[in-house]
């Protein structure tokens, strides 16, 4: 399996509450809501940790998930959100300075 | 040294949520019709926030249902519209229309400079009635249809209405606060020009009997960016406005608002 790096965009604007994270593309002001699990993988896209080990750290110690479901649940996600334009995707890590602070 | 421009003769200030616009013009019937337009919102000439000069232009045919333009470009803002064309530079606090003798002009140049200056300080224009009850304010958000008017119009004598259509949200302290506007939706009546405390949102929509229910913060948070008036399209300012619509979904509490369009449904709302 590739490795694959994900990283929050800097060019949304996001926010959580509650439990859950609103996210909002600044470029055409659409507006996504993550539940928790979307949530956990949201906040751990720093770009420098693989894909795999978010599913298998933040979501899968956290939630009660088959590792196998949880990473083809997580890539269908960040595909979702990258063609929306609010998460990078990249086969390398991602600089720093292309990645949204945490919020 | 050569004057490159008459001074205008006129002055009309216009103080909305707290905020003097000057406007000027030469044109003494055009005057008279924006104290009109603007009775009871009247406010001190000195010091105003920003001046604009008002210059008129012959009628001619225009498209009402044109989208507003709003650019910044090096810090100057031009907004324009079928109807007017207008500029404006914060730094210099003043800004030029160029337009016809309407009312309508104007107060859209108006709505548009207060989002701009409410999105740097957290607050917005929202799509919504609101009204003062026992000095708590109340706003009614909807899309049109979605029952403004119609609970405007329900209103007890106890309640002042501070807008049909749109309401004026500023920041103050931990909380938020209502302004009356002007602007004036299908009851043609301009709010008071007073302000209070904002209680709660609700979310409108009619239905067979009165009740109130919660909502999620997400969807609260959606439904009022959908209702928060914004023209620009600076990524950084439709931050703010975001920033804006949760911090205040966080510090406001939201409900839903399923009414019949009689006036019981006051008795709901205290």
């Amino acid at each position: 399996m590739n490795a694959k790096y994900i990283a929050r965009s800097s060019a949304i604007a996001a926010r959580r509450l509650g439990d859950e994270m609103i996210v909002m593309s600044a470029l055409d002001s659409t507006l996504f809501t993550l539940n928790e699990v979307a949530t956990a993988i949201w906040q751990a896209a720093d770009g420098r940790t693989p894909l795999s080990d978010i599913v298998s750290g933040a979501v899968c110690r956290e939630f009660d998930v088959e590792p196998e479901i949880a990473y083809r649940d997580a890539e269908a996600l960040v595909d979702d959100l990258a063609g929306h334009g609010i998460l990078l995707v990249s086969k390398e890590p991602i600089p720093s300075g292309l990645v949204q602070e945490r919020r | 040294m050569v004057q490159l421009t008459a001074p205008a003769s006129h002055a009309v200030p216009v103080e909305v949520g707290g905020m003097t616009v000057l406007l000027r013009t030469d044109d003494s019937d055009f005057a008279r019709m924006l104290q009109d337009r603007y009775v009871g919102f009247a406010g001190s000439p000195t010091p105003p926030a920003f001046e604009f000069d008002v210059e008129l232009a012959a009628p001619r045919g225009v498209d009402p249902d044109a989208d507003v333009e709003v650019r910044c470009e090096h810090g100057r803002w031009s907004f324009c519209r079928g109807d007017f064309h207008a500029d404006w530079d914060p730094r210099t606090r003043r800004g030029r229309i160029r337009q016809t003798a309407n009312p309508y002009s104007i107060d859209a140049v108006l709505r548009i400079v207060h989002t701009l200056v409410l999105a740097r300080e957290g607050g917005f224009l929202l799509h919504s009635a609101s009204a003062m009850r026992g000095g708590r304010a109340f706003l009614f958000s909807g899309l049109s249809g979605a029952g403004k008017t119609t609970i405007s119009r329900l209103a007890p004598p106890d309640v002042t209405l501070l807008t049909d259509e749109v309401s004026y949200v500023r920041r103050a302290g931990e909380g938020y606060r209502a302004f009356g506007t002007p602007f004036a939706g299908e009851l043609s009546r301009v709010g008071e020009n007073v302000s209070a405390p904002i209680t709660a949102l609700y979310l409108l929509d009619k239905g067979p009997a009165n009740r109130i229910d919660p909502v999620s913060t997400s969807e609260a948070t959606q439904r009022i960016m959908r209702n928060i008036l914004f023209f620009a399209e600076e990524p950084d300012l439709v931050r703010h406005v975001f920033e804006a619509a949760c911090e205040f979904v966080a510090r406001v509490p939201v409900y839903r608002l399923t009414f019949f369009p009689d006036e019981r449904v006051w008795e709901l709302i205290r």
